[in-house]
Order: structure tokens, then sequence, then C-alpha cells
């Protein structure tokens, strides 16, 4: 602090010192503190606020527990209310998401780190780019386009003779875990590719002369190398699925309803903004929990997973 | 065995490639099709009606234009605000430090949804209503958060005494920023830039929230696909697929012929000092 002003003065140090203000108070920490304040308050006609019925209460987070629907999973079947399983079922798939990306990944970011000349390397990165630099919208689109009932992955499948009546894809969770896989893979590419490269290849190659097999290889030396490229690509991953709101309502999957939705639904289309206020609390606070756990899970700081 | 796995890697590579690339090459063929549905299967016929009737639609060159002023402000109040973090927090130490990284890096993390619904609400109690202006905050409050990291990995190969050497040959304050600080770390200001206007453009979750009534290029397609799809999407997405595959094109170009004019410079050296040795 007494560097910085010792450096740039008076007038400088102010203006960095506000900016930062600025940012951290009034477009980050004042902004959520308004959100868990209106979250606690009812919904009420303009000319009620401020009024004796304008009082704190959790009545707005008792909404997600209306409306009990079936529920059955690991084989056990019970009643939670809609909204509980629409959350719930959003963290699932989420993290299903999470690890077939995961699963996808590794084996490309070995390839690149490790495998293929570095000569080729600038190339297959601008490849990879791509697809990220054409909007996370228009890729959604094209996997609605390709899952639609008379769209060409019926009409191959049709046409290959292997299934006989066209399918429906959009049902469910799954058409909508596809697409964010697509949407989101890469997110989990660079990371951990970032940590793998750094890996010696004399470590690899020591483990092979003393007859280690390659799985072993993998589960001993590269997978604990690559961990804080694993834990960075895996949060990510996942908040930007859990996050999304784009993928699902584009994919439109009636039966696939994400928590997001709901959101978008309340804010929206109810206008119900204290509602909206108390349920976007809930994933914000999920979230912080999710990111704090995975921290001390992977035993990685924050400085590892924002690289 | 070796030769093998290798093999077995390049086919991967290659699938995987094919995998992101399918999907792309499905949605710019459905631009092409005589149909009024956005597919590719039931072709009925080369048309190139689509790109006119794009053409024709005033309301995805307003929400370009909206994009676009967006992208701008952004950049030019994240690039600053991220700036002057780093800064501060490279200039302070120990616990508050941790605080204050912690602070800054958690709005990457933030969902989308929360920071829209935050600012909307936030900014309606001084009685500030939805629109673009909104938008802007929204999406500046996480778009620092990358410019800052960006500056920060920058500043740790910043020598300080550049900056005591300047002030003791009696230069101000301002210069000491103008001349020292800055130029070193332009590339990461530039980098910072780019990421914030793409960021920006391809923001939906925040602007959904905080646009009110006014469209920007993600909520238009998206509203779009929503309601009433014609191919008029599939043939922006085409331009916007050849505008991408053409800078790659030409960015790969550029870094061959560099690559090139580095490797003959040094082979040019090898020889010159080879000649020396034998002489």
């Amino acid at each position: 602090m007494e560097q910085l002003y010792r450096r740039y003065g008076k007038g400088l140090t102010f203006m960095i010192v506000s900016l930062t203000a600025f940012w951290l108070l009034v477009l980050v920490i004042l902004p959520d503190f308004k959100l868990l304040e209106a979250s606690f308050r009812p919904y009420l006609p303009v000319v009620d606020i401020g009024g004796p019925k304008d009082t704190y209460s959790l009545g707005n987070y008792a909404q997600i527990l209306g409306n009990p629907v079936d529920f059955s999973s690991f084989g056990l079947s019970f009643q939670i209310p809609a909204r509980v399983k629409v959350f719930v079922l959003t963290i699932i798939y989420s993290g299903m998401v999470t690890l077939i990306a995961f699963l996808l990944a590794y084996p490309l970011c070995f390839y690149l780190a490790k495998v293929v000349s570095n000569r080729s390397l600038p190339t297959l990165f601008l490849l990879l780019f791509v697809p990220l630099w054409v909007s996370e919208v228009l890729r959604s689109f094209a996997w609605f386009i390709i899952m639609t009932l008379k769209g060409p992955l019926n009409a191959i499948l049709m046409a290959l003779g292997a299934i006989e009546k066209e399918i429906r894809w959009v049902d469910g969770y799954s058409p909508v875990v596809v697409t964010l896989v697509y949407a989101y893979v890469l997110f989990m590419v660079f990371p951990i590719y970032n940590s793998m490269q750094s890996l010696d290849n004399n470590q690899l190659e020591a483990a092979e002369d003393l007859g280690a097999p390659w799985w072993r290889v993998h589960w001993r030396i590269v997978l604990p190398h690559s961990k804080p490229g694993i834990a960075s690509g895996s949060v990510m991953v996942f908040m930007l699925s859990a996050g999304s709101l784009l993928v699902p309502a584009i994919i439109n999957s009636t039966t696939g309803n994400w928590f997001t939705q709901t959101i978008q639904g309340i804010m929206l289309e109810g206008q119900d903004w204290n509602t909206g206020a108390a349920f976007a609390f809930m994933l914000l606070l999920f979230c912080t929990v999710a990111v704090i756990a995975a921290m001390r899970l992977f035993r990685v700081s924050l400085s590892d997973i924002a690289r | 065995m070796q030769l093998n796995r290798k093999l077995l890697g390049h086919i991967y590579m290659a699938a995987f490639l094919l995998y992101l690339m399918l999907p792309l090459v499905v949605m710019a063929g459905a631009a092409f099709n005589d149909s009024k549905l956005p597919t590719v299967m039931p072709w009925k016929g080369l048309t190139s009606r689509w790109f006119v009737e794009l053409w024709n639609d005033n309301r995805i060159w307003g929400a370009i234009l909206n994009t676009v002023w967006v992208a701008l402000a952004v950049v030019a109040l994240a690039v600053p605000i991220g700036t002057a973090g780093a800064i501060l927090v490279n200039s302070v130490n120990g616990r508050v430090r941790g605080i204050l990284y912690g602070l800054m890096v958690a709005p990457i993390l933030i969902p989308g949804v929360v920071i829209g619904i935050s600012t909307l609400l936030f900014w309606h109690q001084f009685s500030i209503g939805s629109g673009l202006h909104l938008s802007v905050l929204g999406q500046v409050s996480y778009i620092a958060s990358f410019v800052m990291l960006l500056v920060l990995a920058r500043l740790q190969s910043f020598d300080h005494g550049l900056e005591e050497a300047a002030l003791d040959l009696g230069a101000s304050h301002a210069q000491v920023m103008r001349r020292i600080l800055l130029p070193h770390l332009y590339p990461a200001l530039g980098a910072g830039a780019a990421i914030s206007f793409f960021q920006s453009i391809e923001n939906f979750n925040v602007t959904l929230f905080t646009r009110g009534g006014a469209d920007t290029l993600t909520v238009y397609v998206f509203s779009k696909v929503r309601t009433g799809i014609t191919p008029t999407i599939n043939a922006l997405a085409f331009l916007m697929i050849m505008f991408t595959l053409i800078f790659a094109i030409w960015y790969e170009i550029n870094r061959r012929r560099k690559a090139k004019i580095e490797a003959a410079r040094e082979n040019d050296a090898r020889r010159a000092t080879a000649l020396e040795e034998a002489v």
C-alpha cells in the first residue's frame, strides 16, 4: 500500500483504489447483499412496498417446497417437491456433464501434451479454438437441429437401418447433457493440458523401463501430476453447466428442466423478482459450497482454479 | 506397441476434431436448404433466399449494433478496472492479499443468472431501470476478473526497480505509470481487451435479465430459436463460421511465415558462426 503511494503518488493511488472499490463494492458485493435482502421480502404491488405488509420472512424460500411429485432414484421411490427435484437433477446432471467432459478430455490432453510433435501443436490448438469462437448460442442450436425428430441423426440411423421409426431424442435430460458436454468440453481440455505439459517425460520413461503397465503410469504419475488442472477444469465445467440457461432453454426439452429455467420463469414470466432473488441466492449458495468442497477434495487453492 | 499407441492417439485426435466440427457443418449446411425449417436431411434444393432474408432483417442488424456497443463499453470499463485491481492486489501481502484476490476471482464462478438478477435488483432501488447499461455493468463485474488475472500474471515479470530508478532520476508519478509500468503491461492489456470483447459478445445470462426490451445478438438468436425458427439463423451461423475460419487460416499462414523466417535466420546465424570458425 505505501509502496503504491510512493511509486504512483496521491492521485494515481486514489484512482487505483477507487476503481477497485467501485468494482468490488458497487458491482459485486452490494448487489449480492441486495439480492439476499430482497429474497426475504414479499412480492407486493408497488403501493404496498414499504407498507405494513412489507416484512421480512422466509416465504420466498418456502416456495421451493410446494407441489410434490414422484421421484425415484437408486431403486428408491418417494415424493419430493417439483422444484427441489429440478434443483437436485440439475446438480446430478451437471456432475455427469463434468465427468463425461473429463473422460473425453483426458486422452486428448495426454496426446497433446506428450504424444504429438511440437511442430503441429499450434495448428491443432487453432483447430480446437475454432468452435470456441463460434458463439455458444449457435453451438447449442447446431445440436438442436441434429436431434430434432426429422433431423439428420434420425435420418442417418434410418438410412443405415439401425432404427425403424424416428426416435424422439429431445426428451428428458440426455439431450441437454449431450449439448452441454459439447459446449463446455474445451474448458476441461485447456487447464488439464496446461498442467500435464509440465510433467517431465523422463518420469514416464522411468516408469515404463521399470515395467509399469500403461494404466499404472497414468494412475500413479500422470493423473496425480495433472490434479490442479483437473480440479480447475472440473470446477469450471460444473459451474458453467449448473449455471447454464442458454443450452437447456434452446434444447427446450419439456421433461428436462434446468434450475436456471425455473428462475427465469419466476423472474421474467412471473415477474416475481423477490422469489427469483431467493432462488438465485440458493443457486449462489450451492455454487459457493461446491467450489469450497472441490478445493478441499482436490487440495488446491483458488489461484490454481482461476488460472 | 509404441507405434500402435501413437496411431491410436492420432485417430482419437481426428475423431475429436470431427466431433467438434461436424455439428457446425450440419448447421451451416442448413443455411442453403430450401426448406422452411432449419434442417439438412430432407434436402429440398440449393437456395440463397435465407441470406437475402437475413440481409433484410432489420431487427438483427439492430441487435448486432447493440452487441458491439455493449462490448465496446465493457472493454472500456473492464480493462481499467481489472488493471487497477491487479496493481492493487500485487502491492499488498499476506492475509489481505488472499481476501482481495478471492473477492476478485469469485465473480468468474458466480452463475450469470445470479449476476444478472442481483444487478437488476441493486440498481432498481435507485430507480435505474433495466436496459443495456445494466447489462454492461453486470458483465463488467465478472469480465474485469479475467483482465485482472492476465495483468497480474504479467506483473510477475515486472522489475519494480525500474520505477525506483525513474523516480530517482526525477520522473513524475504520472510518467512512471505511463512510460514504465503501462508499456510493460501492453500485451496483457491487449489480450484483456480482446477477451473482454468476446466474453461480452458471448454473454447471455446477465444480458437476459438486465436488458429491458433491447436485443443483443445472443438474445435475439435465442428468441428466434424459441419462436418460429427459419434458416436465417443458419445463414448468420454460416457467415460467422466463415469469418472465424478465414481469421484462423490467416493467423495460421502468418504464424508459419514467421516460423519460416525465424528458422532461416537461425540457419544463417549458424552458418555464419561455422564459417567464422572455419576461417
